[in-house]
């Protein structure tokens, strides 16, 4: 018989409050004994596999890989009522409750399951009035606090959890305004969402007779209104064709950025194909030396040294058109920007004065700035006061882009997949590490001919990286 | 030429230069070699029969089953926080052993195995990671005194403890445990300092695993860990902490010296700690996986059962004995963790005072009354 048992996620490293399930060692239907991998988690401190704690069947995983998961949720149910129960199926206790730790830092999960005091204070429901669909904070600034994230759409969601909240102060606040349903008020009640879900759908609120708490418009009113009034019975719900997301948040400023770039800076594209092998080589020894042990050595590091050692020679590509002042303001910094995807759409935090690290510095500075945009916690100032970007499409698979510039800058390298290719090599075509370099550039600023210097130099650098003694 | 530069070339070459952690080393006392094949040392000579060599293996295998059981039961947050030996079993299994039953024992928080040969109940240790309590065993009956988690301050206490036992007459000796972090701790120098001037009949035990948690050991001394003893004035040496003959041979000598009045010695057990500092450590962000495979072929337990295999003291009916011995004693672990009565919150004021004073049994009731304050769950 069937004897299910969860395992919450716990707290694996003193004061933890959630962590990524990275991926799913099981399978639900398989048979996993105590202390099977089940999984491996993400946290903030370490990647780390869970074991099980107990034999049996596995029924249920309750969440996706690539899910952040709060401390003290379950994340797996396991049938131990089979023969693979054991015999310790029947002392087992039941699911864990406790998220112990040795010292001080207690997860946030005990608190949020606080018993509440005695003398508790009345309590105010300040949310009740939120989840208008007005903006809240940028997604990027806001830490993720929820143990499932879900798409948000337009706010409805909050709207409508805000409306099932609706209180007896809320209507009273209504009522002075609002006498009978219909016969009075100026403007038809009804919560902004519904407002919004009113004139997307065409309604007329003054149309609408409120069913809500004192007389408020609802959704199902508006829905009644603008269901035909004959069919409006045997109808049955149609799947939409189509999703619209509102547009905000990262999306709402990449989408601003790109109109800027593409219909004020008029620029353009150069291409150039390079053969690597010598810097994918220098790459392999370098990761051998303690300088670099521990930081990720990756081919965009040398891209990045290649930018900055040009950029040293060219110093007009690392400037900004001031169209006000009708002048080009030439950087004597490089703050490097990089393009990166992240689960919350397209950010560019930079790293400042790039031009003045040494590699291992520039590593450690391109692991962090990628780490932080992943965990969605880059700040505003991170992506203030870019200068130069790179874009490294390659990691996607694709050979090569022409990127729109970040505003304000007036060159970006889009970096391409390295790829094995036949390739002539000291007169003769033989396999070799290669790999294709685009550079836009506002024409305004930078000529063809600096542009294509430029941008050859990059080349040169990563063709030999022993050519960089010369810069 | 500087100071520094003249001093660098006695440092251990740093991770990366070629095999990092094994440079030529004269001094190492070694008695079974990474293969498992039986060395002798001019110094260090060690009868030892079957039995007991069966014996060490057997501890060796199931403080390593405890470890890794421990380590499984933080991962399904069954404790706060666990402080992995792997690698070390025989540093510690080896020191544990070479005590006498009148010796006391001042462990760090990853002396398990110590804990084990002095039959310290392994789930009074896991207890205290789970947090029910400070450290359940008796110290004075068990000659292991508590965990402690200060790094080094043990150190002070061990010398303290010698010094009395010096002043009593006793034929024992302190055995002070410390890692090579610690060895930076102002403590650690004061305690042999101390020990050195009144020729206290202690042994300060360092396993140096090469990590301060991240810090490599390079880090920490320019020069080996075990040639600093001679600047306190006393004796240091470097056994192969992976080597439990080695060190149970070169511990019992030190201990030995010490009960005679012959004063302190300082062992640097050369091994490597093979898992994290601790459950929330990562050490991949510091450590390469080149070094971790160089020495898991240094294994303390694999070069032991090749020494038993190869000399036919054991065979596979008594490995597979030893074996199944661990996976009773991880299922009793398992139980006994999850079977942990919740302590009173109150337990904290009563062991304040042999007798409670007014003031404390006042904080006491205003701590109950903070907790009756609550809803009930």
């Amino acid at each position: 018989m069937a004897d299910l048992r969860q395992f919450a996620l716990p707290d694996i490293g003193e004061g933890l409050t959630e962590g990524d399930i990275l991926t799913w060692l099981v399978a639900v239907g398989d048979t996993v004994t105590v202390n099977q991998p089940l999984c491996e988690v993400e946290t903030a401190k370490a990647a780390v596999e869970l074991p099980s704690p107990y034999a049996g069947t596995v029924t249920d995983l309750l969440f996706e890989a690539g899910t952040t998961v709060d401390v003290g949720a379950p994340i797996i149910t396991i049938d131990v009522g089979g023969e693979g129960g054991g015999s310790r199926a029947g002392d087992a206790p039941a699911p864990p409750e406790r998220t112990a730790v040795l010292v001080g830092y207690g997860p946030r999960t005990t608190e949020a399951t606080r018993r509440p005091r005695r003398s508790a204070t009345p309590q105010v429901l300040p949310e009740a009035d939120y989840g208008s669909g007005t903006e809240r904070p940028p997604l990027l600034t806001s830490a993720p606090d929820v143990t499932v994230k879900p798409v948000r759409h337009g706010g409805l969601e909050a709207g409508r959890a805000a409306e099932a909240r609706a209180t007896v102060a809320d209507t009273q606040a209504a009522a002075p305004t609002s006498t009978v349903p219909g016969s009075g008020p100026l403007r038809p009640l009804a919560k902004p969402p519904v407002r919004k879900y009113a004139r997307d759908v065409g309604v007329d609120l003054a149309t609408v007779t409120g069913t809500g708490p004192g007389g408020v418009i609802t959704r199902a009113d508006v829905d009644a209104v603008r269901a035909p009034a004959g069919a409006a019975a045997g109808r049955t719900e149609v799947a939409p064709d189509e999703t619209r997301i509102p547009v905000r948040g990262v999306r709402k400023h990449t989408a601003a950025a790109m109109v800027a770039s593409a219909f004020t800076a008029p620029h353009v594209t150069e291409f150039l194909t390079v053969d690597v092998t010598r810097t994918m080589k220098l790459r392999q020894r370098l990761m051998a030396r303690p300088e670099l042990a521990g930081v990720k050595v990756s081919p965009l590091l040398f891209v990045a040294k290649a930018l900055l050692l040009a950029a040293r020679r060219h110093p007009m590509v690392n400037s900004s058109w001031d169209e006000a002042a009708q002048e080009i303001v030439v950087k004597h910094r490089v703050n490097l920007g990089i393009a990166a995807a992240t689960p919350r759409g397209l950010v560019v935090p930079n790293v400042k004065d790039a031009g003045a690290l040494t590699l291992p510095e520039l590593a450690t500075a391109l692991a962090d700035l990628t780490a932080t945009a992943r965990a969605g916690r880059t700040t505003p100032a991170d992506m203030s006061g870019g200068t130069i970007t790179i874009t490294n499409v390659g990691v996607f698979g694709v050979d090569t882009g022409t990127p729109l510039l970040n505003p304000g800058e007036s060159a970006i390298l889009a970096f391409g997949a390295v790829r094995a290719m036949p390739w002539v090599h000291k007169g003769r075509v033989v396999p070799r590490q290669v790999t294709t370099l685009a550079l836009s550039f506002d024409h305004r600023v930078i000529d063809g001919e600096l542009g294509s210097r430029f941008l050859a130099d990059v080349g040169a650098l990563l063709h030999d990286p022993g050519t960089a003694l010369t810069f | 030429m500087s100071v520094l530069s003249r001093t660098t070339e006695l440092v251990d070459p740093v991770p990366g230069d070629g095999a990092p952690h094994l440079p030529a080393q004269p001094d190492l006392v070694q008695l079974l070699t990474p293969e498992g094949e039986r060395v002798e040392h001019p110094d260090y000579a060690l009868d030892v029969s079957a039995e007991e060599l069966r014996a060490l293996y057997r501890d060796l295998v199931l403080v390593r089953r405890w470890d890794v059981e421990a380590t499984a039961l933080q991962r399904q947050g069954e404790l706060g926080l666990w402080a992995s030996l792997q690698g070390q079993e025989a540093a510690q299994v080896g020191a544990g052993r070479a005590m006498a039953a009148g010796d006391m024992a001042f462990p760090t928080y990853r002396e398990h195995g110590v804990a084990w040969t002095r039959e310290v109940d392994p789930l009074h240790v896991i207890s205290m990671f789970r947090g029910v309590d400070q450290g359940g065993w008796d110290p004075v009956a068990t000659g292991f005194n508590l965990y402690t988690v200060v790094i080094g301050a043990q150190t002070l206490h061990a010398t303290g403890y010698a010094m009395g036992l010096q002043r009593d007459g006793a034929d024992a000796a302190a055995l002070a445990f410390l890692g090579d972090g610690a060895t930076s701790q102002g403590e650690v120098n004061e305690a042999m300092i101390w020990a050195a001037t009144f020729a206290a009949p202690v042994v300060f035990f360092c396993q140096n695993n090469q990590y301060a948690i991240s810090a490599p050991i390079e880090r920490q001394s320019r020069v080996p860990l075990y040639q600093r003893a001679s600047g306190f004035g006393f004796p240091g040496v470097r056994v192969d902490g992976n080597d439990v003959l080695a060190v149970l041979a070169v511990t019992r000598a030190a201990l030995a010296a010490a009960r005679e009045g012959s004063g302190p010695t300082f062992i640097e057990a050369f091994t490597y700690r093979m898992g994290a500092h601790t459950t929330s450590d990562d050490p991949s962000r510091y450590r390469l996986a080149g070094e971790l495979e160089e020495w898991a072929l240094r294994d303390p337990i694999a070069r032991l059962k090749a020494h038993l295999s190869r000399t036919g003291v054991a065979d596979r009916d008594f490995f597979d004995a030893v074996d199944a011995e661990g996976d009773e004693l991880a299922v009793r672990i398992r139980t006994g963790t999850r079977g942990m009565p919740e302590p009173a919150g109150t337990e904290i004021f009563d062991h304040v005072y042999a007798e409670t004073t007014p003031e404390l049994a006042q904080q006491r009731a205003e701590f109950v009354a903070y907790h009756a304050s609550f809803e009930e769950a």
